[in-house]
Formats: C-alpha cells, structure tokens, sequence
C-alpha cells in the first residue's frame, strides 16, 4: 500500500444544469435529477473556475443536461479563457443560433462536441424523443462557418449499431474532423434502459470491422474512435484514471463529485462549493479521498499486478452490479462476480435473437421530468 | 523489404489551430492543450513549438534555435522533433 499523492485536478466538469430539451434513454445524469434544484448562480461558477485553475485544472468542461440553457455561458466561457483554461462545450445543438455561436467564439470558447443520436430522422428523433435532427445538421454547419474542428459525438446501443456505417458517411458529409463512436455506458437512464440497450456481441464485432474499414478508406479525413463498450471487456476500464486523480465533476447544485455518479454511492459525504473551498474538497474531503490510492482495495484487486493500470475499474459499476463500491469491478475476468456481467450480455443476445420488440416486456423509460420524478419517489 | 521514406515536413511549420502551447504554473511546464486532452513538453520541445507559427521555414527555425541556445548543430534533433510533431498532428 501506498500513500496517495494528490495531483492537480486536471480535468474540471462543469455540469451547468440538468435541465435539458433532450429525453435520451441513455443520458447518464442522475435518474432522480428533477429533485435536484437550486442551480449555482454566475458568481459561485466564476469562484470555481479560479480555485480550481490556481490547483491546476487546465481543460474545462461545459456540459449537462444542456449548458447552452444557461443564459450566462458566454460570460462562464469568457471568464474561463481569461483564466486560461481550454474550453470545451459539450452540447446537444438545441439552442446554439448563430447569435450565439458568435457571442461564443468572442468570448474565446476553444472546442465544440455535438452529439448526435443516430444518423437518420427517425431514429435520431426517437431515441431522443425530439425533432432535432435537422436542427443539428444547421448547427453542424454554423460550426464549421465558425471555423471549429467539427466533432461529433454519437452514442452507440443496440438500435443504431447496425448502421454505424451510415453513421460515418454522415458525418464524412458534415465534414466532421473527429467522430466518436461511443458505446452507452450503463449508468443513470441507461441502466434504467440496459436490457433495451445493451448490443450483442455478434454486432459489436461486426460495428468494429466496419469502422476499421472505413478507418482505412478515409485516412486522416476524419479520425473514427470507437469506445468499446466495457461489459464485453477482460480488464475494466481506468476509470476517472483511478478516483480523485484528475477528475472534478462540479454538479448543477454545486456537489462536488469525483466522479458523474458518486451521488449514488453509499458512505461518501459530498462535499458542496457552496460550504468549502475547491482545495478543501480536493485534497481534503471525505469524498475525494474514499476511493483515492489503493489502500480501499480488496482482492482480488490489492494484490494485482495490474491495479496501477485500471485502479480496480469504476466504482460506479462495482456497486451497481454487486452492491459493494469496493468490490472489484465485476467487468473484470478475475473477479469473483464476473458472472453477473456474462449473464446480462447472454440476456441481451436473447432478448435480440427472439426477434420480440422488448419494448412490450420492458419500455424504454425515456429522461423525462414526469419519469425522473416517478423514480424518485420510488426511491424515497 | 520496403523503406517508408521519412515523412515530408511542412514547408513553414505552423501549430494546429485545434492546440494551445501555454505555461502552466502549477506543472512548471509548457503543455499543449487540445480538446479533451493535455501534453506535458519538455523544453526543448517547448522551444521548438513556441517557433512554429508557420513564418519560418524549418532551416531558419533551426538556425534561431542555435543561436538562441548557443549550439552549432541542432539540425537533427529538431527535424526529428518535428517530425514526430507532424505525425501526431501537433503542427501543419
């Protein structure tokens, strides 16, 4: 065992609001978030920014829900480049007119990722139970007009992975820079939704030689990243690179979390930045150093040779698949309960190979406020 | 066997418009920040990026390079330098 070094938080999310115009069945915010109110106003975003840019923090996140319902973003961005931050807005679209998207880049916004939720009308409409699929191609172009590499972002699951090639071609049309092919990570909505999400095997592989062929085609035209989805893994993923490592995820109401989730995990008093400074609850908090170093591990993890390399995987997961934060996570082949994972990939295959629309056993629960305050009173 | 000839450099070296070079504090070190990224340089890396901003050509950044560290002959670290730049798209 080691004692663990704090580093600077590197990385800072700013989860501006949960609100958002979107109803995605795989959006990873909380299920519960409509009982999350009382959003930081400018002033407490602004301390943040400088407390975390005087640790160290160097790229900055604006991100959701959607950030570009906040009316004071250009001023957050402004305030942000001005301290020397990388600023990326992760954004769904909806909203970004032209007037803003100038207002934007005269504050000195440096990156944009829009996400996209399949590459045709239908089924970009459904899954995100919108019409925005037009809206997103205009903001696409409004993108490029602003002379910002295009970077799209879609995320993978059983109903869109048969056509990643279709995918690719529309983003090779939108003359995106970068496409990342992510594949649904099972937290939050999407967990609520994995039986209906989860791809087979069969299709994972075959989405695979399809982006390796198009890789092959097109060069450097567009640089393909295809995040495999970590159920159908060996070795977890290094997930935050190991907890309390780089990663600051400042929630809408000002919980500070280590990780998109942690709210979720039993035993952590999350620190808020309403009550302590940024270096209080990165280098001091309960929260922040629950999971940091390896002293937390048990087996088979604290004696692996491979625990430096994925930090025991996503605590997140860990507790939502076996109900132990601490446990290993159970994507892991040397787990003890690895079975848990096979046994939801053999379901999905099933599920899938039946041919049955699964909405009729389990409908898609789509992110909705109605929904979200449905699964928190049944929570409660 | 096959010799994959030495990529061509571009004529006047000229950052990515997708990265930043800046100091930062905290690491006493130049990095280059891109989307969703960060790369910790080392000096003379720093050094040779701080002069890509596509006015040089490469022969008259080498020779600022000499005279600025004194050295007579850079030529090869820094074409080498360059070169790993330019596969990783650092500079255009």
């Amino acid at each position: 065992m080691t004692q663990p070094t704090v580093n600077p938080p590197f990385w800072l999310l700013a989860e501006l609001t949960y609100r958002c115009p979107l109803h995605c069945v795989f959006c990873y915010n909380p299920v519960n978030y409509d009982s999350i109110k009382n959003e930081l106003d400018t002033d407490t975003w602004i301390r943040v920014m400088r407390e975390a840019r005087a640790l160290g923090a160097a790229q900055l996140g604006f991100s959701g829900g959607e950030p570009l319902l906040r009316d004071d973003l250009d001023i957050l961005v402004a305030e942000a480049r001005q301290l020397g931050f990388y600023t990326n807005l992760i954004t769904s679209g909806v909203g970004l007119n032209e007037k803003r998207i100038a207002s934007l880049k005269q504050a000195g916004l440096d990156h944009i990722q829009l996400s996209f939720q399949d590459s045709t009308q239908e089924m970009n409409d459904f899954l995100s139970s919108t019409k925005t699929f037009e809206l997103k191609k205009k903001v696409a172009g409004l993108i490029k007009k602003y002379d910002y590499p295009m970077v799209m972002n879609v995320v993978l699951h059983r109903h869109n992975i048969p056509h990643v090639d279709k995918i690719i071609d529309m983003a090779l049309d939108l003359e995106a820079e970068y496409l990342e092919l992510a594949n649904t990570q099972y937290y939050g909505w999407a967990m609520k939704n994995r039986q209906q999400l989860l791809p087979t095997r069969e299709q994972l592989v075959a989405a695979e030689a399809t982006v390796n062929a198009y890789r092959e085609k097109i060069g450097k035209q567009c640089k393909l990243l295809f995040v495999v989805p970590d159920y159908f893994e060996e070795r977890p993923k290094a997930c935050m690179n190991g907890w309390g490592s780089i990663f600051l995820d400042i929630a809408p109401d000002g919980a500070a979390l280590p990780c998109h989730n942690a709210r979720e995990l039993p035993g952590l008093n999350i620190p808020n930045v309403k009550e302590h400074s940024i270096r209080e609850i990165w280098v001091e908090s309960q929260a922040f150093n629950f999971f940091r170093g390896d002293s937390w591990m048990q087996e088979p993890c604290r004696s692996c040779s491979e625990k430096e390399k994925d930090f025991g995987g996503c605590r997140c997961q860990a507790f939502l698949l076996t109900g132990d934060a601490a446990a290993t996570d159970p994507v892991c082949s040397k787990s003890p309960k690895h079975h848990i994972v096979k046994q939801v990939i053999n379901e999905a295959a099933l599920i899938n190979k039946s041919g049955q629309p699964p909405q009729t056993e389990h409908p898609l629960v789509f992110r909705t406020d109605k929904n979200s305050r449905l699964l928190s009173d049944a929570k409660r | 066997m096959t010799i994959t000839p030495a990529p061509s450099l571009p004529e006047r070296p000229r950052l990515n418009k997708l990265f930043r070079l800046q100091w930062e504090e905290v690491q006493q070190a130049y990095v280059l920040l891109y989307p969703e990224g960060m790369v910790k340089l080392n000096q003379s890396a720093a050094e040779i990026l701080k002069r890509c901003d596509g006015t040089l050509t490469v022969a008259e950044l080498i020779v600022e390079l000499q005279l600025a560290f004194g050295e007579t002959d850079l030529r090869d670290p820094v074409e080498g330098m360059l070169r790993a730049a330019f596969e990783k798209d650092w500079i255009q």
